[in-house]
């Protein structure tokens, strides 16, 4: 076992070493441009952006021609929203999405506000699920667009998108759903699910950084968005550039091996998951956040209470993970989305994310499990909360000087 | 960012943690920060009858810096007279751990605790509150 120990696969993970092997062609012999009609260099690349694109669209359940390669997630959630509100403008001018979407989709919704459209922001449940009477309730004449990521970043809940898309379509409005976490990990099927926009990255399913996808339904409805970038009318027009031909051949071997391999995968790491959350509920004041029945597999976040999340992780010496605890932030302001699940900020400030991967072991997993007691003990022993609580002291009762 | 050399050992190996008996008149205790905050600190003193500081304990919930910042204070405090201790300046705690500037609330709150304490030993004993600086946080 080698240290220190990656568990932070919701971050970003590490390339699958075939994802590399099979880029590696594509920055020397095979370099051409993919827009290169006219010759051998030009064809031969335009071969790996197809084969790619197949992949892609088999993964999702969609089309090739309903793939628009982009620079990842961000760039498809940005082109979706804001291309929507631009193509659609004549239709409504209103967009429904949720308070713990992903900072690419809220922030292309204020932006969109600043345009001069309306955007309903969704409270979720403590489960972190939207209410779909609420959703039913805020939908207007005027909803062009309902935005609801598949599955969340930070907890791992599994947003009911068939649903979701349902109520969308019902009131004559498109679906789109940010699916950067979820695809390649869990069963994702664009037509089962009624989804009308999907934005993917390679880098959260052990491709490359810098490349994603943004499908865009062709059939029932026939969607269009409003380019974003403005050039040579790459991909169907919707976005010009050169293609990163061997990040995009990266993205589709990636995809490749996430169909093949996604079944069992699931299966391992939901159970290395248990095991982990399982263990780690042992300890006393461990709070697990987010639906449990519905979220993804290799997801636990779990709150220590009366630990701070940060000074745990440094505790956590060659375990790298992430917490929902913002220290260095000017604000300190804990993360936005345990926050919209209600849990109390110290809560907030007491949760460890562990993301485990394709290269996740058992192994590991024990190391981790002994590693987080261990610091979570010693951080109480530290801790003033910690005594007060074991003197039945009530945290509430006392006035805290807020700073 | 990286943690400085000197963070990682307080925070590894944190000196004077534990409590001391809050009842007793010669013990000054001062909590400072808020759970919701993500900092809390508690600092307390032992002063004896020429007002030196005897003893000095913490507990902190918060990140490295926080949990570094009051334990320096601790070790800074023992054998000090309170009027020496008064003078403790928060950028000396930045200093001395050569803090990043994201963290330099942690030192004011070790700042604050010190001060704090030494505000309940003051009136445990009869004697006037020091008027503070409203903190900079």
């Amino acid at each position: 076992m080698n240290l220190p120990i990656y568990l932070d696969n919701n971050a970003t993970t590490p390339m699958d070493p075939r994802v590399l092997e099979a880029m590696i062609p594509y920055f020397t012999q095979k370099f051409g441009n993919a827009a290169s009609r006219n010759h051998h260099f030009g064809w031969v690349a335009e071969e790996g952006v197809d084969y790619a694109r197949e992949q892609v669209a088999k993964l999702i359940g969609a089309t090739e021609k309903e793939i628009i390669f982009t620079s990842g997630a961000t760039e498809s959630d940005n082109l979706a929203i804001k291309g929507v509100f631009e193509m659609y403008k004549d239709k409504g001018n209103h967009i429904i999405t949720a308070v713990t979407e992903h900072k690419a989709v809220l922030d292309a919704c204020k932006h969109v506000e600043k345009l001069g459209g309306k955007v309903t922001y969704l409270p979720v449940k403590e489960d972190g699920l939207v209410d779909l009477e609420l959703l039913e309730q805020s939908m207007t004449p005027e909803t062009i667009l309902v935005s609801i990521m598949y599955g969340n970043n930070e907890i791992g809940v599994i947003q009911p998108v068939k649903e979701i898309a349902a109520i969308a379509h019902k009131h004559g409005a498109l679906f789109m759903t940010d699916a950067t976490q979820a695809v390649g990990k869990i069963p994702v099927d664009v037509n089962a699910d009624g989804i009308d926009l999907l934005a993917l990255s390679a880098h959260k399913m052990y491709g490359p950084k810098g490349v994603g996808a943004l499908y865009v339904r062709r059939k029932g409805p026939r969607v269009k968005v409003t380019a974003q970038m403005d050039g040579g009318g790459h991909e169907r027009g919707m976005r010009s550039g050169t293609l990163n031909v061997p990040g995009i051949v990266g993205l589709g071997k990636a995809c490749e091996l996430a169909r093949l391999e996604m079944d069992s995968e699931a299966q391992r790491l939901s159970a290395l998951r248990d095991r982990l959350e399982a263990s780690l509920s042992e300890l006393e004041e461990s709070y697990v956040n987010g639906n449990v029945q519905h979220r993804l597999p290799h997801v636990a976040n779990i709150s220590f209470k009366y630990v701070e999340g940060e000074g745990l992780m440094m505790a956590m010496k060659d375990l790298a993970v992430s917490s929902g605890s913002a220290c260095t932030s000017a604000s300190l302001e804990p993360s936005y989305v345990l926050k919209s699940l209600g849990l109390s900020d110290d809560l907030a400030h007491s949760s460890i994310r562990f993301g485990l991967g394709r290269f996740t072991t058992d192994e590991e997993v024990d190391y981790a499990i002994e590693v987080t007691k261990k610091a979570v003990t010693h951080l109480r022993e530290l801790s003033p909360l910690w005594e007060m609580f074991k003197e039945g002291i009530d945290l509430n009762s006392i006035e805290w000087a807020e700073h | 960012m990286a943690y400085s050399d000197k963070v990682i050992d307080h925070y590894t190996n944190p000196r004077n943690v534990g409590t001391l008996d809050k009842s007793s008149h010669k013990v000054g205790t001062g909590l400072v920060g808020a759970p919701e905050c993500g900092d809390v600190m508690r600092l307390q003193i032992e002063v004896d009858d020429n007002n030196v500081i005897t003893d000095a304990k913490f507990k902190t919930f918060g990140c490295g810096s926080a949990i570094a910042s009051s334990s320096l204070a601790t070790e800074w405090l023992k054998g000090r007279s309170i009027d020496d201790a008064m003078a403790i300046d928060n950028m000396d705690i930045v200093e001395e751990l050569a803090l990043p500037p994201v963290k330099i609330h942690c030192s004011v709150l070790a700042e604050d605790a010190i001060k704090a304490a030494i505000n309940d030993y003051r009136v445990k004993n009869g004697l006037e509150p020091i008027e503070l600086e409203k903190s900079h946080h």
